[in-house]
């Protein structure tokens, strides 16, 4: 499959702080690319490389096999996002929002696409009120109305679920696997929240302080074979050095002072239990972090640099 | 970038506030043609107080054409300050509403953002300058009605011909038209550098305060600086309201006096107006958009 | 000694001028007036040039409405016009209009090529506005070519005819008003001018306080009963 979005380098300098730093990744065609990090991250400054409305001060952009600084217009005709807010002009109503963005676009649209458009969003009976009066949910949804009106190949969503309600999380999280799945749309989604993109990613990078922490896809970030287990004993330092002298020392990650983890799949669980009960170790707590999410918090708080997942 | 025009126009004029400006105008204007209704003898007694002295004028002095002099004099100066409600919340507002990055990532260029900005706001300026024509011309026209114009200058009285007038007003709202486009290409410059709306419009009203206060004092400091600020050329309308005069002192029928500070005055208007777009232009193209 | 004779045919024909010249004087001005007299109104159109240092004005067209004895408008058709102070005085009659007064020869000169007698009119009633009118009279034709008046109120000012075809009536084609004016400058808060105006040069011009009315009649319509 061909790369719709590749990234080489990327950095971006805001006087004394790096936002982004020599950033590489590359989305194909088809990928639902869950893009995390903790606010702050660069996630946003990324996206908004991405989009020609930062530029960056070194690295270089290439979507659709273009280069974005020369072929700006060009990229952007096939691009939808919405970033951050969604925000539209409050004193236009819905359809009037979609209408203007849609001419913006390049596109014509009859009314009786557009109502079609809002539809799709569940905003069609709220076409002819004026935004001001909109909840941010609704929004939210007029943003990702808006987003798709000219029918983009590329969607970039940045944090489309903030301020949203367990419902219009929901509503989003369907809509993009529907573009995904249906329409076949390339969709690049960002996000502080890792179960948001759980969910719905194909692929997963994460950052912290511009840095790419890890990239992988979905499927091996969640493999039970990769499970992340947090174990605790009466004595850690007694354990790591049995552990280190067991056939065990193989799955060993590192050691902290509350506790010591492992790489290892799912299943072997019962089996290290049954090991460590038997070396008297003590055990207190054995927690498998099966979910990214956990992953996720403890990479980016602990700004540890963890080896790259490949495919 | 003809249909970027089109929607920046119809955006500015789906807003209220767009409005204010022309209700400001209307009511300014409403109230001087209604002191010079009721009280226009007094007005044009206490005007002429030094000339009647020596001279008898007589005629319908209070005509509308007067009364449209008297209105720009008046106006003029507080017109840019509306215009900049307008032109200094063209990008800031954008910004401020959080519409700037999705405008920015539709397949436009920046500099066509821009110049169809721009250019939606100059048509604002002279709609605002056709309504106060409509409005202190032709109104004042059919109410006080037409007759030679006796304008008091500093130095000098002029009489200008009734059917010598209107031509002139034609000029003088074409040059007001670019003076208040120089006030409109400023707020629009400043308007770029703030993510609000009420810095760029304070800030483009206190320059054209502060230079306005400058253009008008007359302390020798200040004349040095006085050729260089634009608001010393923003009033060379009142150039066409000057006849030059034969040798027996009759006045020219078609003439200005100094037609050359007409162009003089229009060319730096034009040269600011030229500046300060291509400097927005420059600046905005290398902006990160962060709002 | 052949000169003394000579200065005593002088000083005798001096004599008689001065002994006759009140009572002549009175008479002539007494025979003008009567000529004047035989026009009980009349509608005269022309055109009006003010020539004043410090206003620039057009050449206005004129409409002049008298009816005897001292009813006088001028009024500029579809115009402001700007006539001195006091203009109304800018006709024969108003100034032939003194009742009491004493009038005194001072002598001959030439106006036009026409010889034309010095007359000094001095008002009798020391209440009038007028101090002294000095009048050059075309006496065989019993014209009036020049008036100078000077007043109380409003200074003095000259007043010159031109006569054509109108003569016999006494009424001129062309009528010159000179009279002095103040200095023009005003407040900038009035005129809401802030620039400093005409270079140094222009306002050395605009200084001459000499002001000037030319009216020019093209036709008159005389005892028509129009008004």
């Amino acid at each position: 499959m061909s790369n719709i979005i590749t990234v080489t380098e990327l950095s971006k300098q805001f006087k004394q702080i790096t936002a982004v730093n020599q950033l590489s990744f590359s989305i194909e065609q088809g990928d639902v690319y869950g893009f995390l990090g903790q606010n702050g991250a660069g996630k946003s400054t990324t996206i908004r490389m991405l989009l020609s409305l930062i530029k960056p001060t070194t690295g270089n952009i290439e979507i659709f096999g273009l280069n974005l600084q020369s072929h700006r217009k060009k990229i952007l005709q096939q691009v939808g996002s919405v970033i951050e807010k969604p925000d539209v002009y409050s004193y236009l109503s819905a359809l009037q929002n979609l209408q203007l963005f849609a001419k913006l676009s390049g596109m014509q649209l009859t009314k009786k696409t557009l109502m079609q458009q809002l539809e799709r969003v569940g905003l069609a009976q709220r076409a002819n009120d004026t935004v001001k009066i909109f909840s941010q949910g609704m929004k939210q949804r007029l943003g990702i109305a808006i987003a798709l009106v000219h029918n983009p190949t590329l969607i970039i969503l940045d944090e489309p679920t903030n301020g949203l309600d367990p419902q219009g999380i929901a509503d989003i999280r369907n809509l993009i696997l529907h573009l995904s799945k249906e329409d076949k749309k390339t969709i690049l989604v960002s996000s502080h929240l890792l179960t948001e993109i759980e969910q719905i990613a194909s692929k997963v990078l994460i950052i912290d302080k511009g840095k790419k922490v890890i990239e992988g896809a979905a499927s091996d970030l969640f493999d039970p074979s990769q499970t992340i287990v947090e174990l605790s004993t009466i004595d850690n330092d007694a354990a790591w050095n049995w552990l280190l002298q067991s056939e065990w020392s193989k799955y060993l990650l590192k050691k902290s002072k509350a506790s010591l983890s492992l790489k290892l799949n799912k299943i072997h669980i019962p089996q290290l239990n049954a090991a460590l009960v038997k070396a008297e170790l003590g055990v207190i707590t054995i927690y498998p972090k099966n979910s990214l999410e956990n992953y996720f918090l403890q990479v980016t708080s602990e700004n540890q640099h963890v080896e790259t997942f490949s495919n | 970038m003809w249909k970027l025009f089109q929607i920046e126009l119809y955006k500015i004029f789906k807003r209220r506030r767009t409005y204010i400006a022309f209700i400001a105008i209307a009511a300014l204007i409403a109230v001087v043609q209604l002191g010079l209704k009721v009280d226009g003898k007094e007005y044009a007694a206490f005007v002429m107080a030094d000339l009647s002295n020596t001279l008898q004028i007589s005629g319908n002095i209070i005509n509308g054409y007067f009364v449209c002099y008297v209105i720009l004099q008046l106006l003029l100066v507080h017109v840019p300050l509306l215009i900049a409600l307008i032109a200094a919340d063209m990008i800031s507002g954008e910004s401020n509403m959080g519409t700037l990055r999705l405008l920015l990532t539709k397949p436009i260029s920046r500099t066509e953002f821009l110049l169809a900005k721009f250019f939606a706001s100059t048509v604002y300026t002279v709609s605002l300058l056709v309504w106060m024509a409509i409005l202190a011309l032709f109104v004042s026209m059919w109410l006080f009605g037409t007759d030679d114009m006796f304008l008091l200058k500093n130095n000098y009285a002029v009489q200008i011909e009734n059917a010598d007038i209107f031509w002139r007003y034609i000029g003088a709202f074409c040059f007001a038209a670019l003076a208040m486009t120089t006030v409109a290409s400023l707020g629009f410059f400043l308007s770029q550098f703030s993510e609000n709306s009420i810095g760029p419009i304070v800030a483009t009203m206190s320059i054209i305060i502060i230079c306005t206060i400058l253009s008008t004092m007359s302390i020798p400091i200040f004349n040095i600086i006085k050729p260089y600020l634009f608001t010393t050329h923003m009033v060379a309308w009142k150039e066409f309201f000057d006849l030059k005069v034969n040798d027996a002192n009759i006045t020219i029928k078609g003439s200005i006096q100094h037609p050359e500070k007409i162009i003089q005055s229009a060319t730096i208007l034009l040269v600011h107006i030229v500046a300060l777009i291509t400097a927005t232009i420059y600046f905005f193209n290398k902006k990160d958009i962060l709002s | 000694m052949k000169l003394l004779p000579k200065l005593f045919f002088i000083i005798w024909l001096l004599d008689i001028n001065f002994s006759t010249n009140a009572q002549d004087m009175n008479a002539l001005i007494e025979k003008i007036k009567m000529k004047l007299n035989t026009v009980n109104e009349y509608v005269a159109e022309g055109k009006m040039k003010t020539d004043i240092a410090f206003i620039k004005a057009p050449i206005g067209k004129i409409k002049v409405l008298y009816k005897k004895p001292n009813f006088f408008q001028l009024k500029r058709e579809n115009g402001i016009s700007i006539l001195p102070k006091g203009g109304v005085s800018m006709n024969i009659s108003s100034i032939m209009a003194i009742n009491n007064f004493i009038a005194l020869y001072a002598g001959e000169t030439i106006i036009d090529g026409n010889k034309v007698k010095i007359v000094k009119l001095l008002p009798t009633n020391e209440n009038s506005d007028i101090v002294l009118t000095t009048l050059f009279i075309d006496e065989p034709n019993l014209l009036i070519k020049k008036a100078i008046t000077t007043t109380n109120e409003n200074g003095t000012y000259e007043i010159s005819f031109t006569y054509g075809k109108y003569a016999n009536y006494g009424l001129p084609n062309k009528v010159i008003f000179k009279f002095n004016t103040k200095d023009y400058k005003m407040p900038k808060g009035i005129t809401l001018e802030f620039d400093d105006g005409d270079k140094p040069n222009a306002e050395q011009k605009l200084k001459s306080k000499k002001g000037k009315v030319e009216l020019t009649y093209s036709s008159y319509i005389i005892n028509k009963g129009l008004f």
